[in-house]
């Protein structure tokens, strides 16, 4: 049986690294005891797929990974028992079934949405100076950045990766920051890929300051499958049982 | 804990932050309000090998057990974040608070090879703690050490304020009381330290005065006060079985070294292998029984969801009950996908058929750990190992489908030869000619390999080795070529391999590790011009060694290429571990000779440690 698994990622485990986070949830299945299924061969492994890999010191409500399982027993139950083992920062919310043909996470994830805030430990409150350029970078048809490479820099053209961008009205219950923040849903996946830096340069760009990624701080909101504007959660594919 | 020591940019712009972070499963948190005294426990390395050590869990479980007490962690910071320490003024913090070194009452630092003096430094210096001993007050911690190299704690003397020698879990009571009572009243540093040194096994060095002859050696080593031991005793724990073993070890986030449950079956070892440390200074042995072993087992493995488990002890074909450990273990790979990683074990026809349940036979390889090239220096070595095991071992492995081998050699050995070096080679190439006999030509796959590597033999204290000289770097070098051109010779020559280690780093532990308090100096200047990490060859650097030797006068030949005679005062005499320095001249007197001593389940030889009234010596089958 294949199952869907959403959790968050805060706090102060935004620092670990996502082959570390892999490892976190192999160790807590085994000790929430739940039954997992292992490869065939010398050296089996636990059948669990991530979705998109997250950058350090993001933080996000919004992750998933896929798990094929020998047994379940109820969403509750198990989301119960994981939660009870894994430490703080990483709270599992969601687990749904998938069926049968569902494909697997990593390959259907088309966007994301994010909260970009101020940074506590900076000095500078560059939000207040972004917020009016928002109406604007919407409203122009192109937005070039200097995108990098590992081997390339070039100016690239982000707008038709940038789906929505507003002044954020909704605060979420995993970060906590005063003042105002910016929203930002942006593409996301193995086919476009938009970070939401480059989205805060451009803004700092139109604003004429100097982008410094100290002074921001992204939170992940939700991983999303489906096109522009039909944009589903991960989870919905599945049910709960 | 939400609050980081380090700030995000900090955070941000080095290697694995997580490192750095603490908030780990399974660690104790504890109300600072409740709590009279605060233990930084550190393993002055990067943290992934920290973590990877057993001592630190066991007595930070131990610790932790008393209510008055709270013990954190704190490893070395690496080079990245040690320069942005200095630059910014961050003071070194623990992992579980997050809070400077120099709020905490006690420092321990388990000291396990020569090579982390200067990241003792390090910690002891970005704790915002006089380096020197002499120079701290009542506001600074005291600073603890311990661990195998505590058998010799001179070169790093005036750095500690105590030494604790031997297992931790037998005295660190009596000395947390009596802190608290200093802690709690007017009663100064100095007389602190005066009643630690009478608790048993605790050795407060500035207590002792070194009073050295003309030629450098030491003519007498005295406590300055009556009432403190002239010799201060190793602690053991004779009830092993009743010893504290953590069920809910730390699971770090990024990957350990040693990344698996460990299992502590056996402490010590019967062999007595004559250039062995740990062989020694860890007697008598003692075993837990295996019963308990299998309930440690499965708690260990429900607590921690490694799926891997490992054995640990010196010798753990010597553990008595280790076939019903291993059908245990085995059992658990079939049912829950436990990964059983073996130690090092005796190859025999068991042994193999263990082996070849937990490993994929085709990637791993067979090791022996010959030692020696000839029998004869076996024997000098006292190691239990004869060509005939080696080549029998190596048949049954060659039919059990294994092909690689590999055998592990010291060279310098006291009293060897060209002959010795040249039976290395000899080795290998029986070895390949098994195979060729062993295995028809349809049924070999690829090519059998023999892979021999040689590291360079370090003379350690409480060894019969002790009064040795070591052979210097140049001579290691032709000795290594030696073997390598006798590789050359053999008939199967293709089949065969000789890799040796870097002889720099090895030198220097032969002076740091029967190095007297004159070493300090040397180690300070060493710091002081940037070496640490001196165990890593990326940062390892021979130069600041030979400058910090010069200015200092150490002379490498005095300290390690020299023969000692049994007469002289050795730095460490007035440490006893246990085993006699009786006991030690015979031995040293029996390699000469090329006698071999019986192990303690053979034969007690006396050695002394059946004062400890435990372990092996008591066992009744004897």
């Amino acid at each position: 049986m294949k199952l869907r698994i959403k959790y968050t990622k805060t706090g102060v485990l935004r620092f670990i690294g996502h082959l570390d986070v892999m490892r976190l949830f192999q160790k807590a299945i085994r000790r929430a005891k739940l039954s997992v299924s292992y490869s065939k061969g010398f050296s089996p492994h636990q059948v669990i797929s991530f979705a998109a890999p997250m950058p350090l010191g993001m933080t996000s409500e919004g992750e998933y990974f896929d798990g094929e399982f020998d047994e379940i027993t109820s969403t509750d139950d198990m989301m119960h028992r994981l939660n009870e083992t894994l430490p703080d920062g990483v709270r599992v919310l969601d687990i749904v079934l998938l069926p049968e043909n569902a494909k697997p996470a990593m390959s259907v994830v088309t966007a994301s949405d994010y909260i970009i805030y101020k940074n506590d430990e900076s000095d500078m409150n560059q939000i207040d100076v972004l917020l009016p350029f928002v109406q604007s970078l919407t409203d122009q048809n192109e937005v070039f950045v200097m995108k990098k490479t590992k081997s390339t820099e070039a100016m690239a053209d982000i707008k038709p990766f940038i789906y929505d961008l507003k002044g954020c009205e909704n605060k979420s219950s995993y970060i906590d920051y005063k003042g105002n923040a910016i929203y930002m849903m942006l593409a996301s996946g193995s086919q476009d890929n938009l970070k939401p830096e480059l989205v805060v340069t451009a803004l700092c760009d139109l604003a004429g300051i100097q982008y410094n990624r100290y002074d921001y701080m992204v939170h992940r909101l939700e991983t999303y499958m489906g096109e522009k504007d039909k944009f589903r959660s991960l989870c919905e594919i599945g049910e709960q049982f | 804990m939400s609050k980081l020591a380090l700030p995000e940019r900090v955070l941000m712009n080095i290697e694995k932050p997580a490192r750095y972070i603490g908030n780990e499963v399974n660690i104790v948190n504890k109300d600072l309000s409740d709590i009279d005294i605060r233990i930084a426990m550190c393993f002055p390395d990067i943290y992934e090998i920290g973590m990877s050590y057993l001592g630190i869990q066991i007595l930070y479980d131990m610790f932790n057990r008393r209510e008055d007490t709270y013990c954190e962690r704190v490893y070395s910071p690496w080079p990245d974040l040690d320069r942005v320490m200095r630059e910014e003024n961050i003071p070194l913090f623990s992992l579980e608070t997050q809070s400077p070194i120099h709020n905490f009452d006690i420092l321990a630092i388990t000291i396990q090879y020569e090579m982390c003096y200067t990241n003792i430094l390090q910690v002891i210096d970005l704790s915002n703690i006089p380096i020197w001993a002499k120079d701290r007050t009542k506001d600074d911690p005291i600073v603890i050490g311990g661990g195998p190299c505590t058998v010799n704690p001179e070169p790093i003397a005036g750095f500690f304020d105590i030494f604790y020698i031997g297992e931790g879990e037998t005295s660190y009571d009596a000395l947390l009381d009596l802190y608290k009572q200093y802690k709690f009243s007017d009663i100064t540093r100095d007389d602190f330290l005066h009643e630690a040194a009478k608790i048993p096994g605790l050795y407060v060095p500035s207590l002792y005065d070194v009073i050295y002859c003309e030629d450098g050696t030491i003519k007498q080593v005295r406590p300055i006060y009556e009432d403190i031991p002239c010799k201060i005793k190793r602690q053991v724990v004779t009830d092993f079985e009743h010893a504290p073993y953590p069920m809910k070890p730390i699971i770090p986030y990024v990957r350990a070294t040693q990344d698996r449950v460990v299992l502590e079956i056996m402490r010590g070892c019967i062999r007595g292998c004559r250039f062995c440390q740990a062989g020694m200074i860890y007697r008598p042995t003692r075993q837990k029984p295996v019963k308990m072993l299998k309930e440690y087992a499965r708690k260990m493995l429900d607590n921690t969801g490694y799926e891997e488990i490992s054995l640990s002890s010196l010798s753990s074909s010597d553990y008595e009950d280790l076939d019903t450990l291993l059908d245990y273990l085995i059992q658990l790979k079939d049912t829950d996908h436990v990964n059983v990683s073996l130690p090092s074990l005796r190859i025999d026809a068991f042994s193999l058929d263990v082996m070849s349940k937990v490993q994929d036979i085709k990637k791993s390889s067979l090791t022996f750990a010959a030692e020696a090239g000839t029998q004869r220096l076996r024997n000098v070595i006292n190691k239990g190992i004869t060509e005939e095991n080696i080549l029998q071992g190596s048949h049954d492995a060659f039919l059990g489908g294994w092909d690689k081998v590999k055998l592990y050699f010291m060279l310098g050995l006291p009293t060897e030869t060209d002959e010795d070096l040249y039976g290395i080679a000899e080795l290998a190439e029986k070895i390949s000619e098994v195979y060729f006999d062993t295995i028809p030509k349809e049924k070999r796959n690829g090519r059998v390999m023999i892979t021999a590597s040689a590291s360079y033999f370090v003379p350690k204290p409480f060894t019969p080795f002790q009064w040795a000289p070591m052979i210097l770097p140049e001579e290691f070098t032709r000795r290594a070529y030696y073997v390598k051109d006798s590789f050359m010779q053999q008939r199967n020559k293709k089949s065969l391999k000789f890799t040796y280690h870097d002889a720099g780093i090895s030198i220097l532990e032969g002076v740091l590790a029967r190095g007297d308090r004159k070493l300090s100096a040397a180690i300070y200047d060493v710091y002081q011009n940037g070496g640490i990490f001196d165990a890593w060859t990326e940062y390892f650097d021979m130069k600041r060694y030979e400058d910090a030797f010069s200015r200092n006068g150490i002379d490498v030949m005095f300290y390690a290429a020299r023969e000692r005679n049994i007469d002289e005062v050795l730095p460490w005499d007035h440490i006893d571990t246990g085993v006699t320095k009786a006991h030690l001249v015979k031995e040293w007197e029996n390699a000469k000779h090329g006698i071999i001593t019986k192990n303690c389940r053979e034969k007690c030889t006396g050695c002394g440690c059946a004062l400890y009234g435990g372990g092996v010596c008591f066992e009744t089958k004897n």
